[in-house]
């Protein structure tokens, strides 16, 4: 590919807007995206060497696609609101980060804070996310192809996590209302959080999570499902040992 | 008649005092800490331990009604686009909605902006009431993220990443079941009627070079409109300050343990962090050596009550302050009106603290439909607007019988300490004396 600053592209089947990070700052390309407008026919995107740094294609809030060639740092796509953006690498810390709407897909893996207080819109890691996955959520979906590390959920308020593979140790610490389903092993519990009887309208839910995420061949039966004992919602003494 | 050996007159102790006599019974009969707001009671070394010099032979005052005492401000010029200017050097702190009701946040607005200053949102995301009443409005980016959004983070003036705050350094916020009406519980995402004990750390930065790493992408989002301040309870100021700098902090805000609306243990905010007055000369002496003092504004809040209070912070380097308890006072917090319902609570008023459980007399630290019409946010903020003119024109006259024409032209040399703590705190010398503790040697 050329690395043309600001050039028009006929290798996708719209012309995509290629930025080049190498010949153009950041702020460029971001402004250039927050200067989008609702019916703009603009609505493919791509950034060439993003070469790990940070906050790539940050506070999107228009229905486009974004399509990253290369790895990212901290906080791509964060609170996205609209925009399918997908990275083709692996992405650092909080990818997704406050996310509102719209999608975000990895094709790698993704370092800590995965979709961190995100409240709506579908992130998918193809890889492995590291830990804190969906920290905080507050509505997002999250769909982990392999396995999510140590601390994921914590303090999660709202919204589904998908894991296909392990989590790891303390899994939805002092969890609210989230969801998370997790087909493989895990570590360990966090306080307040427990296995839950998984019935007909979860596993309606999980199918529909793993169609929107494209995840074939895995059925929702395979899952266990994981969720608040709601012990903690109120403070009592006699549970003080538990945190 | 048999004789008796005259008695001693009935000693308590000092250290077993009647409030700690008290609050034995209550731990031993409830088995829980105390909560409550309204910062540390205990008495702590403060501005009132600080006198200004005035004019003399060497210094000439300037006429108090009739030149000219600059009090403006501008916050944010280091990176933003559009930073903030300021009339007052007062701000209003951050206190979230579900703390406060949505006639007090409005209060506060209309207060504010009648002022020319700015309020701040809180640990409950923003609400149409202040960010409508009010002119300039400073977003709180917190660790729970309650409400955040693009949308709210753009269409407010500054952007404040809280690390910490005066009250509780290291702690979180609590909100108790009580005030988690369905409006709070919608803007927080959490089930309405359970005890919302907010975050103590950002769930997606740990440490000052990812700080650094966060505020670039908050100013991506914004376009680098927006003045970014960085909050810090009164912990280690000199570092804290230091690092908010370096982490690209264009103001940083240091809250000093006085600093009170929020509720925690009383143990936590009798015990942990710093006074204000320690707060100011490290933070400061941060600025100064990272050769930013001025570049970087300083903003320092916690018991800050009148012009005196404002004057003498600003003579030791700060930029602008900020108040909320004081606020809330204005608003009409602790009123002697509401005596016979503060009494009911079992309290008086003035010392009525327990602003967390939404039960407030005064209506402001409630959630309570029929006590939050007691708050006219028209009227209350024509009070906090009344109270913001007199600190303003008590620090004018402060600074013009110093001869300075700006309140900003201040300086530690007007100033002498009653205390020997306070004059090291401060820096400046012990009344009577050229002896600043711990400088030169002494």
């Amino acid at each position: 590919m050329p690395a043309t600053k600001l050039s028009k592209t006929a290798a996708h089947d719209n012309a995509s807007r290629v930025f080049d990070l190498d010949a153009m700052s950041l702020r460029e390309f971001n402004q250039a995206l927050h200067k989008l407008t609702p019916g703009s026919n603009e609505t493919a995107w791509e950034a060439l060497n993003p070469k790990g740094n940070h906050s790539v294609a940050v506070g999107v809030d228009q229905p486009v696609t974004i399509d990253v060639r290369g790895s990212v740092g901290y906080y791509c796509g964060g609170m996205n609101d609209g925009a399918a953006i997908t990275v083709h690498g692996s992405a650092g810390p909080g990818v997704g980060e406050n996310m509102m709407s719209g999608s975000i897909t990895i094709k790698g893996d993704a370092s800590q804070y995965a979709g961190a207080t995100g409240r709506g819109g579908l992130l998918v890691i193809e890889g492995n996310a590291s830990s804190r996955c969906g920290i905080s959520m507050k509505g997002i979906d999250i769909v982990v192809h392999g396995n999510i590390g140590h601390m994921s959920a914590f303090m999660a308020q709202s919204g589904n996590l998908v894991v296909l593979g392990d989590a790891g140790d303390a899994l939805g610490d002092s969890i609210y209302e989230a969801r998370l389903f997790v087909r493989g092993k895990v570590e360990s519990l966090g306080a307040d959080c427990i296995a839950k009887e998984m019935r007909a309208e979860h596993l309606d839910l999980l199918q529909g999570l793993l169609d929107r995420a494209g995840v074939t061949g895995v059925k929702p039966a395979e899952f266990k499902r994981y969720g608040s004992a709601r012990t903690l919602y109120n403070f009592n003494i006699d549970n003080a040992d538990a945190y | 008649m048999t004789y008796r050996n005259p008695p001693t007159t009935p000693r308590k102790s000092a250290t077993f005092d009647d409030y700690t006599l008290s609050e034995i019974r209550r731990a031993a009969a409830t088995g829980i800490y105390d909560i409550r707001g309204a910062g540390a009671k205990r008495k702590l070394p403060h501005f009132d331990d600080l006198l200004f010099l005035g004019a003399s032979i060497s210094r000439y005052p300037l006429e108090g009604y009739r030149e000219r005492c600059d009090t403006s401000v501008v916050l944010g010029s280091r990176h933003a686009k559009k930073p903030i200017e300021l009339k007052i050097p007062i701000t209003i702190a951050g206190m979230s909605f579900g703390s406060l009701s949505g006639p007090a946040k409005e209060a506060l607005g209309r207060g504010a902006t009648l002022s020319g200053t700015s309020t701040t949102t809180g640990d409950g995301g923003m609400t149409e009431e202040e960010r409508g009443h009010s002119k300039m409005l400073v977003y709180q980016y917190l660790p729970s993220r309650y409400g955040m959004n693009p949308r709210d983070l753009r269409r407010a003036d500054a952007i404040e990443v809280v690390v910490g705050q005066g009250a509780k350094p290291g702690g979180g916020g609590m909100l108790l079941g009580q005030k988690i009406s369905d409006r709070v519980a919608e803007m927080r995402t959490l089930p309405k009627g359970i005890d919302q004990r907010s975050a103590s750390r950002h769930p997606d930065w740990t440490g000052p070079d990812d700080l650094e790493i966060k505020i670039l992408e908050l100013r991506e989002i914004t376009d680098w409109e927006k003045p970014i301040y960085v909050k810090v309870g009164g912990a280690r100021p000199y570092y804290d300050t230091a690092l908010a700098v370096k982490s690209g902090a264009d103001v940083v805000v240091v809250d000093g343990m006085q600093g009170g609306t929020a509720a925690t243990q009383e143990v936590f905010i009798e015990n942990v962090g710093q006074p204000t007055l320690a707060c100011i000369r490290p933070a400061v002496q941060a600025l100064q050596d990272l050769g930013m003092h001025r570049k970087v504004q300083l903003i320092v809040s916690g018991g800050i009550r009148n012009g005196a209070d404002v004057a003498k912070a600003l003579a030791l380097g700060v930029d602008a302050v900020s108040i909320g308890t004081a606020a809330l006072v204005a608003l009409g917090d602790n009123d002697p009106r509401w005596e016979a319902e503060y009494n009911e609570l079992g309290t008086t008023a003035g010392a009525y603290d327990d602003w967390h459980e939404g039960r407030d007399p005064a209506g402001i630290t409630t959630q309570d439909p029929e006590l939050m019409k007691r708050v006219d946010p028209i009227a209350a903020g024509r009070r906090l607007a009344n109270y913001l003119k007199v600190m303003t024109l008590e620090a004018q006259t402060i600074a013009r019988a110093c001869g300075k024409n700006s309140l900003h032209n201040l300086e530690p040399e007007d100033l002498v300490a009653l205390t020997i703590e306070a004059a090291a705190m401060a820096g400046v010398p012990l009344a009577g004396t050229n002896w600043i503790p711990g400088k030169n040697g002494f």
